[in-house]
């Protein structure tokens, strides 16, 4: 049979796996050869620091672990035992999420080595339900970066053209999902993080409603806008995924009481015939035209008409507050940056630089978080440091948390005339490594994460779907819809939808035309060792 | 808002921990500097009358049962320290020798 | 640095002292303020211990509900108004006993503002002081300070932490400035953090061991040049924990500031840490963050809402305030004021109320109480409270003297052993057989014994001097070794001899 284990959907692997038609061993073996393909080194190096001229998606990969689950998982079927609908599917985590028994960096150099004496409650929610966990992938330091090139361990490459980045900072989750490493991942996204990677690497990704997903183990950037979400390459998968992590947690003060919604039942009816009928969708002005790349503009006025010949009411919306959100975010998202990680001072865990001489914990604090700490966490904090000093706070801090309700009375107003909003989900396709200059302006790496921003700001649910590629690059582009907060479903609904009509007019999934990345990351790498010479 | 200077940076560094050469002090001024004016509008952005917006769902009255849960070893607790001694975790003098 | 100090007197004479006292109660719930990790005193170090009293990276805090109705309990004994909405928030700063380098306190929005408290100095005098606030927060590790003198930070080569403390829930009082106390200063500073910490314990919701770092105080003084009304600059001394240190720091202080004002120079605002053993303050080095906490809402914990329902309920589950119970119960028992203050300050009030409650008269329970135990207590050096004897025994061993079975002397000794743990007082006076010797037989056979010794004294009474009898029943209660009644031995001598009492 030509197909291969690692292209099928969670979904598909599941009912293969549910039917007996494959082992959860086999899946997580496949799984694995891929990983060793692609990566650019088939095992883990002792330095980590240089990356590799491979995907480097992974920053530990949880080999014997998983397939312990694995074997279980198998016995445990044999025995006619009750098993969740996704045990034995495989699954990337974040490097952000902790988890007992494996590494949790942050891709950082001041948590390299460092072991969480405990789990989160999704990677808790993973075990419980016996998803093999294959690794955990690489990240912006911190989460902080739209393009993973913050990652100490050096940056993870696009699968769809390896000298691009994947997007961040769940650059490492979105391109191991749309390389076949792994058919699903957890991301997390503060501003993006999880969109606008799914975006640049043809992927779906979901940000849940904020408090929907427990936060509880996940190590915190912006604590009132972190939210755990799925990361697939279909939109069903996305929906049965976040099943397995919602739900209340009473160790995260923010998490919602409400019972999980059927996401999955969503997004079925919305690939279903006339799944889209009456649908009303708002198109917002302000996250369309200046600012965003031509072909990026015109698969997304593609898939807007698409769902109006499927029977959605489309109209345009007007969010006027949003041209203060991207400031507004810097600042909240910082300010919380600054305090968050004030932990990291190399007293109870981490790195600890000891200066010469006889110095004091003021300067090895000092020192140790110089070291452990990258240029783009640094601007950040200092950033926090600065919007909430005495004498700033009001102007910056507290106008920001203004912003925030103006937000998000823009979104509750679009929401009394439309169910769901759509917007492409970044203004670029992927930008070369290296491609922007962040000392010269941060701002210009910032603007990545405009059109994601907004939810964040206002707590609701989003979701990114492959729209296609764009005309001058060949590199996918994301669509996004969001809809109110609580109504994580009619995301699923629309993007299910939407996927539907979009793989018919392709005849295929978006990766269908991409060439195998086993074979570009042999090439690449096999370039690279020619042009290093 | 006047332009951040050097020493600005310096102060921040200074609260934040993070020490800092002369050099990096010079260039996180002017990168500051560049965000500060970028995001400066948001200052203006709304009146008085707008309340602010802490947590995006609002929630209140969130609390625990007083009763004990799992706890972690000693060693379990020290695992990961970069040093300890006495079961406990041992940090560099506080103050700066007499 | 000049460290003089003016004679309290002639600081008085020049300078009005203005006060200010932040209180820290650690509250006795089984659980931290924000994890469950048990909230226990003299563990191993680091095993009250969860991800998230150590701040490990991912963990989050959830707020300790019985802790809340503690600080809105306290609140309302204080007679604060209590905030319909309040929040958390983060002082910024970074500390090693710290372990998020923010602690999670109240900041704009403290549970509970605007009380009073109504005070009685020693000799009766009323003092009311106001309350700014009180707000709840979060405890610190606890710092061990290794290779300088005697623990001191300074000279420290290096420091060890233990987290068990981290986390543990503090309310902190904060007074407004008080002003008009005069020479009573010090006094006040000492009579205002003993009725807090009376208050939290008769609350219930500290254990208020003050030795333990349970209510711990930090004094604010300055002074004004008398007459004037501008309040001077501060300092504040932190590390005071006893009554009796809080009342010399505060005297300390206001001598110093006395004397750095009289030679023309500038109080320093800073902290300043007390010494019990040179009893005196030395200068805090000011922490660089000191001047800015970048205090921001935490964004980790959702807002306290109170309802008046819930304060109500609360308010039904308070004791009788401690300054009102004792008005009752000096007024019920019918105390003199010198002996009912006697009785507060020797800390029996509560042992007095049982032994009262068990059938005692008010006499008899302060007989006992502020008698012969209180003098075993000065003896042994401890509190009386501390003496293993309950009002039980007492309520006891004042039965058995009802019942004939013991005298007064013979009761004391009762008392004696029962603190040295040999039983109840009726299986002391059983085994030891202690019990007042009634059987007139063994009586007579004394009294023969002595009358065949003293012949004189016998014919002097036989004779008609009745009152010689006292100089037979000396050597019979000897005899008896003090167990006899003698009242009986009298009358059995005078029926011996045919005499007429």
């Amino acid at each position: 049979m030509s197909e291969r284990i690692v292209e099928l959907s969670a979904a598909d692997l599941a009912a293969r796996l549910a039917s007996g038609d494959v082992s959860s061993v086999d899946a997580v073996n496949a799984h694995f050869e891929q990983i060793d393909a692609t990566e650019g080194h088939a095992v883990e190096p002792e330095d980590r620091h240089q990356g590799t001229d491979g995907l480097n998606a992974f920053l530990h990969r949880n080999r014997e672990g998983a397939l312990q689950v694995a074997r279980e998982v198998d016995q445990a079927r044999a025995n006619g035992e009750q098993l969740h609908e996704l045990a034995g599917v495989p699954i990337a985590v974040k490097d952000l999420i902790v988890t007992k028994g494996q590494p949790t960096t942050a891709a950082s150099r001041m948590l390299e080595g460092w072991m969480s004496p405990y789990d989160a409650t999704v990677t808790k929610k993973l075990r419980a339900a016996k998803m093999p966990l294959l690794g955990k992938t690489n990240l912006d330091e911190f989460a902080m970066g739209s393009s993973t090139e913050h990652s100490a361990f050096g940056p993870t490459r696009n699968p769809w053209d390896l000298n691009r980045i994947p997007g961040g900072s769940g650059g490492g989750s979105a391109a191991a999902v749309s390389a076949f490493q792994a058919p699903l991942a957890l991301g997390t996204d503060t501003g993006g993080s999880i969109r606008q990677p799914a975006a640049v690497t043809g992927t779906v990704g979901v940000k849940p409603t904020y408090g929907s997903v427990s936060r509880y183990g996940v190590i915190a950037m912006a604590s009132s806008l972190d939210q755990v979400g799925p990361c697939s390459r279909t939109v069903l998968d996305s929906a049965l995924l976040h099943e397995v992590i919602a739900g209340h947690d009473p160790q995260d003060s923010t998490s919602l009481t409400d019972p999980v919604g059927s996401f999955a039942a969503a997004a079925r009816q919305g690939a279903e015939d006339g799944g889209l009928k009456g649908l009303r969708v708002g198109v917002v002005k302000q996250l369309t035209g200046e600012g965003f790349q031509a072909g990026v503009q015109q698969r997304f006025n593609e898939a807007v008409e698409l769902l109006q010949s499927a029977g959605a009411e489309v109209v345009e919306v007007e969010t006027p507050n949003f041209e203060y959100a991207l400031g507004a975010y810097y600042l909240i998202m910082s300010s919380e940056v600054s305090s968050n990680l004030a932990k990291y001072d190399g007293v109870r865990f981490g790195l600890r630089v000891v200066p010469e001489g006889n110095p004091t914990i003021e300067r090895v604090m000092g020192a140790s978080r110089a070291a452990g700490f990258g240029a783009e966490v640094k601007r950040r904090i200092i950033l926090g440091t600065y919007a909430l000093s005495a004498g700033y706070y009001d102007a910056y801090y507290g106008s920001a948390q203004q912003v925030r309700t103006l937000v998000q009375r823009d979104f509750n107003a679009a929401f009394e005339k439309v169910d769901v909003l759509i917007s492409p989900t970044a203004p670029t396709t992927a930008f070369t490594i290296g491609g922007v200059d962040e000392s010269a302006d941060p701002m210009q790496m910032y603007l990545n994460d405009i059109a994601t921003i907004p939810t964040n700001l206002a707590g609701i649910p989003a979701i990114s779907l492959p729209g296609g590629l764009a005309p001058e690059d060949d590199l996918p582009v994301g669509i996004q819809f969001m809809a109110p907060a609580r109504e994580d479903a009619r995301v699923y609904r629309a993007g299910a939808g939407l996927e539907r009509l979009l793989e018919e007019k392709w005849g295929g999934p978006v990766w269908a035309s991409r060439n195998d990345v086993a074979t570009t990351v042999r090439d690449f790498a096999a370039g690279a060792a020619l042009g290093g010479k | 808002m006047s332009a951040i200077n050097r020493e600005q940076v310096a102060h921040l560094a200074e609260l934040a921990h993070i020490e800092m050469t002369e050099e990096e002090l010079a260039r996180v001024a002017g990168e500051l500097d560049l965000i500060v004016s970028s995001v400066a509008s948001v200052s203006e952005a709304a009146g008085p009358d707008v309340p602010a917006t802490s947590h995006p769902l609002p929630l209140q009255n969130v609390f625990r049962e007083d009763v004990v849960g799992e706890t972690l070893t000693q060693e379990e607790a020290l695992s990961n320290a970069p040093d300890s001694q006495d079961g406990k975790f041992r940090v560099p003098a506080i103050l700066d020798g007499e | 640095m000049s460290e003089d100090v003016l004679s309290f007197e002639e600081a008085m004479e020049r300078f009005d002292p203005v006060l200010g006292f932040e209180v820290h109660v650690e509250l006795n719930t089984n659980t931290k303020m924000f994890d469950a990790a048990p909230n226990t005193f003299g563990d191993d170090p680091n095993t009250n211990i969860t991800p998230v009293s150590l701040g490990l990276p991912g963990v989050l805090p959830v707020i300790n509900g019985k802790a809340v109705e503690s600080a809105i309990k306290l609140g309302l004994a204080l007679n604060c108004s209590i905030a319909p909405k309040c929040h958390f928030a983060r002082k910024n700063y970074f500390y090693p006993d710290t372990p998020k380098n923010f602690q999670t306190s109240q900041y704009d929005e403290p549970i509970a503002f605007d009380g009073q408290l109504d005070l009685e100095l020693e000799d009766g005098t009323p003092f009311s002081i106001e309350i700014e606030r009180a707000h709840m927060e979060e405890d610190a590790g606890k710092l061990t300070h290794v290779g300088g003198a005697t623990g001191r930070i300074q000279g420290a080569s290096h420091s060890l932490v233990d987290y068990n403390r981290s986390g543990v829930p503090l309310i902190e009082i904060v007074t407004k400035p008080i002003v008009g106390a005069g020479s009573r200063a010090p006094e006040l500073a000492r009579v205002y953090v003993a009725a807090i910490r009376e208050i939290v314990k008769n609350l219930g919701i500290s254990d208020a061991r003050m030795e333990r770092g349970n209510v711990r105080c930090d004094a604010n003084v300055s002074l004004m040049p008398k007459g004037a009304t501008v309040f001077g600059t501060r300092s504040e001394t932190k590390n005071v924990n006893s009554l009796r240190a809080v009342e010399r720091a505060v005297r300390f202080e206001i001598q110093r500031h006395a004397a750095v004002l009289s030679a023309g120079e500038k109080i320093v605002q800073e902290t300043r840490h007390w010494h019990e053993d040179t009893r005196s303050t030395t200068s805090g080095r000011p922490k660089s963050d000191a001047d800015d906490y970048r205090y921001f809402p935490e964004p980790d914990l959702v807002p306290v809402v109170t309802t008046q329902a819930w304060i109500e309920e609360l308010r039904a589950t308070l004791p009788e305030p401690p300054a009102q119970r004792r008005k009752r119960l000096k007024n019920d028992w019918g105390y003199s004021d010198e002996e009912f203050r006697d009785v507060v300050n020797a800390g029996v009030m509560d042992e007095i109320e049982q032994t009262i409650a068990a059938g005692a008269s008010a006499a008899v329970a302060r007989k006992w109480w502020m008698g012969e135990i209180a003098r075993l207590a000065k003896q042994a050096e401890v509190e009386i409270v501390d003496l293993p004897v309950t009002p039980a025994h007492v309520v006891e061993v004042n039965a058995l003297i009802d019942e004939g079975k013991i005298n007064d002397k013979l009761a004391k000794k009762v008392i004696g052993f029962v603190i040295e743990g040999e039983g109840s007082p009726s299986e002391i006076v059983e085994a030891r057989g202690l019990a007042v010797v009634s059987d007139d037989g063994a009586l007579t056979a004394a009294v023969d014994d002595a009358m065949t010794q003293m012949p004189d004294v016998v014919e002097k009474i036989k004779g008609g001097k009745v009152q010689a009898v006292g100089a037979l029943i000396g050597p019979v209660m000897k005899a008896t070794r003090g167990q006899a009644d003698a009242g009986r031995v009298r009358q059995i001598i005078l029926e011996r001899l045919g005499v007429q009492g």
